[in-house]
Formats: C-alpha cells, sequence, structure tokens
C-alpha cells in the first residue's frame, strides 16, 4: 500500500515509517503542513496518516478540509495528542475516516491502517453473506453456520463475530472491537473485550477442530482460515 | 441639560464626572434615601399647614357670614334703629374684643360700629378684605365683608384675625422645625443605611481578598438576613473554587508519585537492560516491561485529563435528552461477561424507560467504573446488582455488591483522586475510577453515595431529572407550536 505520513515529530515519524516498511508498505513522508497537503494533493495515496498539529501555518484539519473540498474520498487516519471527545468530533466531522491518540502502540496504528485501507473495497457493495473457510454468515436471516452446524449467537456476539468477519485476515484490536461493536470511546481497565471473544470462541471453534479466531500477542485478534 | 451645562463648565463637569465615579454605591444609596424622606416630609408638612389655614381662615368666614345674616334679619324686623341697637349690643358683649362692625348712611356717614372710618379698599361686596387697622394703639389683621342694605346703607363685618395669625405663625414655626428635625434624621438614617451597606459589601470583599490572598478556608458570615443569598452563592463558588484547587493540587501530588513510580521503574529497567542485559530476549522483556509501565501513566494520565475535564464542566453541551434504559443495559451486558468468568453472577434491574437529561456516554463510564470496581472486588458465587430508578425527580443509579465493603474511614475518602483503601492496594488500577463517577455525578448535579452493606458495598448515583426540564419544555414547545 502506499502511505502517505504527515507527523512532525522526527522520533515519531522514523518509528511509523520503520514499522510500516517493514510490514511492506510503501511510505511518503511529510514533516510540515504545506508540504503534506502538497503531496497529498497530487499524488494518490491508498491511505493519509495525519498529525493534527502541524508546523507551516496549516494544520492537519485544513489539508483534511482542503482534501474533502476537493471530492477526494482518500481514506484519513488522523493521529492526535488531542484527545478530548470534542476533538475526536471535529476530527471525523472535518472528514476523518479514523481518530487515533497519542500515545499509541504500533500495533494498534498498523490494524487501523489496514482495516481502512481494506474498506473501501470490503464494504462497496452491500453484502448479504460473509464466508470465511467453512464459516458463513447470512446478514439477513441473520443466521451463523460453520460446516453444517448452526450456531446460536447472541445479538452482540452476532455483532462481533460480524466485524471479525469483515475484517477477516486483519489483525483487529480491543479498541476497535469497543469501538465499533460496542460504541464505547472510553478503555475499561478490565478485559472486557477479552472475555467477550473468548465466549464467541467458545461457540464458534471449541467444537469443531480448527480454530478461526487467532490472538494476536500485543495486538488483538485476527479472524482466519488456517 | 448636562451637555449644555459640560458646554458651559467643562473644568467642573469633568470634576463632576470623576467625582461621582468614585461615588460609592452605599453613599448613594443613602443619599437618595435621605432626600426622599426630606422631600416627603417637607410635601405632608405643607399639606398639613395649608389644610389647617384654610380650616383657621373658613371658619373666620363662617362666623363673619352668620353675623351679617343675623344683622341683616334685625334689619327686616326693626329697621334701621333696631340694626343700630344690634350693633351697639353686639360690641358691648364682645369680651374678646375681636368683632368689628361698621354701619355706614348714603352720605357715608357713620351710624354705628367700631371702626374709624369705612376703609377705601373696600368697594365689591362679594370677597373679603385682609384690613391692617389701628386697635387701641396697636395694629392688628383683620378680615372684613361688606354688605349693602336698601335705601343705600352699607355694612361692613369683620374680625379681628390676630389670634389666627399668631396661631398660623406658631403652626408654621413647629412645622419647620418638625421638617427639619426629619431631614437631620434622615441624613442620619443615610449614614446608618450607607454603614449597613458598607458591612454588607465588606464582607464580601473582605472574604473575596482574603481569598485573593490564597486563604481558601475563609467564607462569607450567614447572618441571616437576605445578604445570605450572595452569601451561599459565593460561599457555593467558593467551595468550588477550593475543590478545583484542591484536585489541582491532588494531582500535582499524584504526578509526583503515581506517575514518578512507573515512569522511575520504566528507565530503571530501561537503563539496567541497556548496561547488563545478556541476550535479546532479555533486552526484549525489560522494553516490554517498559512499554507496559509507560502504558500505565498513559492511561493514568488519560483518566486523571478526563476527570479534570469533566470536572470543568466543559462536557455540558454535550447534555441532551436521553433514554438511559439502553446504554444501562449495554453496560451491564459487556460486564456480565467478566463477572461470569469469574463466578459473580451480574443482575440488572432496569426500568422500561428512564428519562434522564445529561450526557449518556459519561453515565455509562460511570457506571462502568462502578461495575469494574465491583467485579474487581466481589468474591465468586456472589451477586452484583444493577439497578435503576426514577423516584421524586430523581434518577438512581446503583451497584450493589457482596464483597467485602469498606470502612466508614475509608468510605468518606474513596473518592479522592489516587486514594487506594488498604485492601486494594494489591489490585490493579490507580484508584481514579471513583473520582471519575464523583465528576460525573457532580456534572450532572448529582451526587455519589457510598453505603456499607454489610456485606458489600452499595455505590448509587442520584442525579436529578429535572435540572434540565426547562429545556424539555423549551424543545418541546418548539417542536410542537401552539395551534390557536
Amino acid at each position: 500500500m502506499r502511505i502517505l505520513l504527515v507527523e512532525d515529530d522526527p522520533t515519531v515519524r522514523s518509528f511509523i515509517v520503520k514499522g510500516l516498511r517493514e510490514t511492506g508498505h510503501v511510505v511518503e513522508e511529510a514533516d510540515n503542513g504545506k508540504d503534506g497537503l502538497f503531496l497529498a494533493v497530487s499524488e494518490n495515496f491508498d491511505i493519509v496518516i495525519l498529525d493534527r498539529m502541524l508546523p507551516g501555518g496549516i494544520d492537519g484539519l485544513r489539508i483534511l478540509e482542503t482534501l474533502r473540498a476537493q471530492n477526494n474520498a482518500m481514506p484519513v487516519l488522523l493521529l492526535s495528542a488531542l484527545a478530548d471527545v470534542d476533538e475526536r468530533v471535529a476530527g471525523l466531522k472535518a472528514g476523518g475516516d479514523d481518530y487515533m491518540t497519542k500515545p499509541f502502540a504500533f500495533s494498534e496504528l498498523l490494524a487501523r491502517v489496514e482495516a481502512l485501507a481494506r474498506r473501501g473495497s470490503a464494504e462497496q457493495a452491500p453484502q448479504t453473506r460473509l464466508v470465511v473457510a467453512d464459516l458463513e454468515m447470512d446478514l439477513l436471516s441473520r443466521t451463523v453456520k460453520r460446516g453444517n452446524e448452526k450456531i446460536d449467537l447472541q445479538p452482540r456476539e452476532f455483532r462481533l463475530l460480524e466485524f471479525l468477519m469483515r475484517h477477516a485476515g486483519q489483525v483487529v484490536t480491543r479498541t476497535m472491537l469497543l469501538e465499533r461493536v460496542w460504541d464505547y470511546h472510553f478503555d475499561p481497565q478490565t478485559n472486557v473485550i477479552d472475555v467477550h471473544v473468548s465466549r464467541l470462541r467458545q461457540k464458534v471453534d471449541k467444537p469443531f477442530d480448527t480454530a478461526l479466531i487467532h490472538t494476536i500477542r500485543n495486538a488483538g485478534y485476527i479472524l482466519r482460515a488456517e | 441639560m448636562t451637555p449644555k451645562f459640560a458646554a458651559r463648565f467643562p473644568r467642573a463637569w469633568l470634576w463632576w464626572q470623576r467625582a461621582w465615579r468614585f461615588r460609592s454605591a452605599g453613599l448613594g444609596f443613602s443619599l437618595a434615601y435621605g432626600l426622599i424622606f426630606a422631600l416627603s416630609a417637607a410635601l405632608f408638612l405643607s399639606l398639613l399647614w395649608w389644610h389647617t389655614n384654610g380650616l383657621l381662615e373658613r371658619q373666620v368666614e363662617q362666623a363673619v357670614d352668620a353675623d351679617a345674616r343675623s344683622l341683616a334679619e334685625h334689619w327686616m324686623q326693626d329697621g334701621l334703629p333696631g340694626l343700630i341697637r344690634t350693633i351697639q349690643d353686639r360690641l358691648d358683649l364682645d369680651v374678646e374684643d375681636e368683632a368689628l362692625y361698621l354701619l355706614v348712611g348714603p352720605n357715608g356717614k357713620i351710624l354705628a360700629g367700631n371702626m374709624p372710618a369705612w376703609p377705601t379698599r373696600v368697594k365689591r361686596i362679594d370677597r373679603y378684605y385682609s384690613q391692617t387697622i389701628l386697635r387701641a394703639g396697636t395694629r392688628a389683621t383683620s378680615e372684613v365683608h361688606a354688605y349693602v342694605f336698601p335705601g343705600g346703607f352699607r355694612l361692613l363685618v369683620g374680625r379681628d384675625v390676630r389670634g389666627r395669625d399668631l396661631l398660623r405663625r406658631l403652626l408654621t414655626d413647629t412645622f419647620l422645625w418638625a421638617w427639619l428635625m426629619v431631614t437631620a434624621l434622615a441624613i442620619g438614617g443615610a449614614w446608618v443605611v450607607r454603614g449597613i451597606f458598607r458591612r454588607i459589601l465588606g464582607s464580601i470583599a473582605r472574604t473575596t481578598a482574603a481569598i485573593a490572598r490564597g486563604d481558601m478556608r475563609e467564607r462569607m458570615p450567614i447572618v441571616g438576613n437576605e445578604v445570605d443569598l450572595v452569601a451561599h452563592t459565593v460561599n457555593d463558588m467558593l467551595d468550588r473554587i477550593a475543590r478545583l484547587m484542591d484536585g489541582v493540587k491532588q494531582v500535582s501530588n499524584a504526578i509526583a508519585h503515581d506517575l514518578r513510580t512507573p515512569i522511575t521503574r520504566a528507565r530503571t529497567g530501561l537503563e539496567d537492560a541497556s548496561l547488563h542485559a545478556k541476550t535479546t530476549e532479555e533486552m526484549h522483556a525489560a522494553i516490554d516491561r517498559a512499554v507496559a509501565d509507560l502504558d500505565h501513566v498513559t492511561a493514568v494520565f488519560e483518566a486523571l485529563m478526563r476527570i479534570a475535564q469533566i470536572e470543568a464542566g466543559a462536557r455540558r453541551a454535550a447534555f441532551e435528552m436521553c433514554d438511559l434504559t439502553k446504554p444501562l443495559h449495554d453496560m451491564a451486558e459487556l460486564y456480565e461477561a467478566t463477572a461470569e468468568e469469574r463466578g459473580i453472577h451480574l443482575a440488572a434491574d432496569l426500568p422500561d424507560h428512564l428519562a434522564f437529561y445529561g450526557d449518556a456516554r459519561l453515565i455509562q463510564q460511570g457506571v462502568a467504573n462502578l461495575l469494574d470496581n465491583a467485579i474487581k472486588f466481589a468474591p465468586s458465587d456472589t451477586m452484583i446488582t444493577l439497578k435503576a430508578s426514577t423516584e421524586d425527580s430523581q434518577v438512581r443509579i446503583s451497584v450493589s455488591d457482596q464483597g467485602p465493603g469498606m470502612s466508614d474511614e475509608d468510605l468518606s475518602r474513596a473518592s479522592e483522586r489516587f486514594f487506594r483503601a488498604d485492601a486494594a492496594r494489591n489490585t490493579p488500577g490507580a484508584g481514579l475510577g471513583l473520582s471519575l463517577v464523583q465528576a460525573v455525578a457532580q456534572l450532572h448535579s448529582g451526587r455519589l453515595l457510598l453505603e456499607s452493606r454489610h456485606p458489600g458495598l452499595r455505590a448509587a448515583l442520584l442525579l436529578p431529572v429535572t435540572q434540565g426540564k426547562k429545556s424539555i419544555t423549551q424543545a418541546s414547545s418548539d417542536a410542537h407550536p401552539v395551534e390557536s
């Protein structure tokens, strides 16, 4: 993937660039708003990672607004130290697709970047069926089958599995699950998400030979067929 | 009027303006009071004076009129000689020497009476004349009225009004003195009022000055009058400022202690690894530990920021009418799994509808913290109940557990930032959960109640529903315009 990173702090920038290159992405970087805006409008990227507070007179929100004003639909992930709910809302309202606050774990950033980049292709056509290996989900009748066996899920478990299946093959972090499945934007201190995932595993993986839901250490979960 | 004055005397105008600006409100108040008092006293006394005076005057006129009427009757009955005789009789009988008579013939000859001559001024018969006369060598004022009889005879009837004048003068003097006294009293009263005013403002000024100097314990005295309205408001405000200041102090203490500890740990670990690590594994392990420590720092920091933000009331903009049932249900559902994993049963007792004005997300977060605590401390095979109800226009959300509970001493300190009961030292957490719940409650003008239940603890959020009533009615009236 071609990724544009606009970030003024050199340490953070080189950390992200290194991490993304290691995972096989092509990264362009800018250390101020002006260059960032220039790169963003002149070239095509699969995703833009944008810091909000930038030197050079143009901050992240301005870049984002300019892009959206030009009908540029490139996925943009805002990465900012401004963590207030109001700031998040401002960022998302300006056209951001996701919002991450500093400090952050690279695994979280990577998971979100990949989820964002794939989203464009995955969610364009309205889907009625999701299939991963022998696991099938019918979104219309809201039924789940694995092999020939029907799996009974609680509504929330269904949404959790749906999210995992929509992002099959990608790492999904606990925070992402909390935000997207439960719509909570705060950090519960206990391992609430882990427990829900392990419950889901009991139903989806336990009775079968192969496990589909895998735990990625220090990051989150991944649903994949192997 | 003032601009003309200003144009004519620019310097005087300037002086007046400057003087006015420094004039105290108390002085203005008391001056106005004194002025109004003196003016009303003057008005009242003048009215009294006019009235009494008029009464006296009318009395004289009535007496003269009655006298003249009876004389006319004598004229009708006995003719001129009878009239002259009657006048003589009357003059003889007039002990007080007040009556004045004069009867003149058509040729101007005096026929009877005690006046030396017909006053030249007296020409008309339809009004009273005030006449200065000489009587027994002294000047006196009199009130006279002229009457005309057939045949050209003219009669003058009058009264010596020396007595009335004396009385009038006495009255005037008395009233004048009375007015002076009243004015003096008004000025004195104004002074007293000003003093009271100064004292009231003085106590506010003293208190706020003390606060400004940094003595946060100073409060306005409650004296039991209307000033208490201000005093209460000011005191409430000061309490809140003090709380915020305390918060800042606590946060800096906490940063000194609770944040430095993990930072120190991370630093030590990294330095140790850098100096002594033999293998890559050891290095990685040390780094991971440091990252975990720093994550903890971040979490504490974020919780603090959040509490500070909530306490400052900035989130009130997000208040709206909402139904709390679903958010609370979701919360119970989210934590149910965790509770079950620990062998704790989580029961939710929620009404079908729970109308509330506020920020549902914050309430959710507060409840999440309460549930978190309950699950953390409750032993297995016990029950945690999340209960919500509306009573007396209050939403009451309670989380009760059957855990070890807290001692009374700990209860009173539980919502302080970074406070951790001794029993909780070994559990994960930073001691910020209840602070946040407390802040959420306060933002919604509510309270957090912690009660021991032996066994267990009940944490209840009491939130008034009514604070949003005005906006509810406003919103509904906006949505449905009244049709006539």
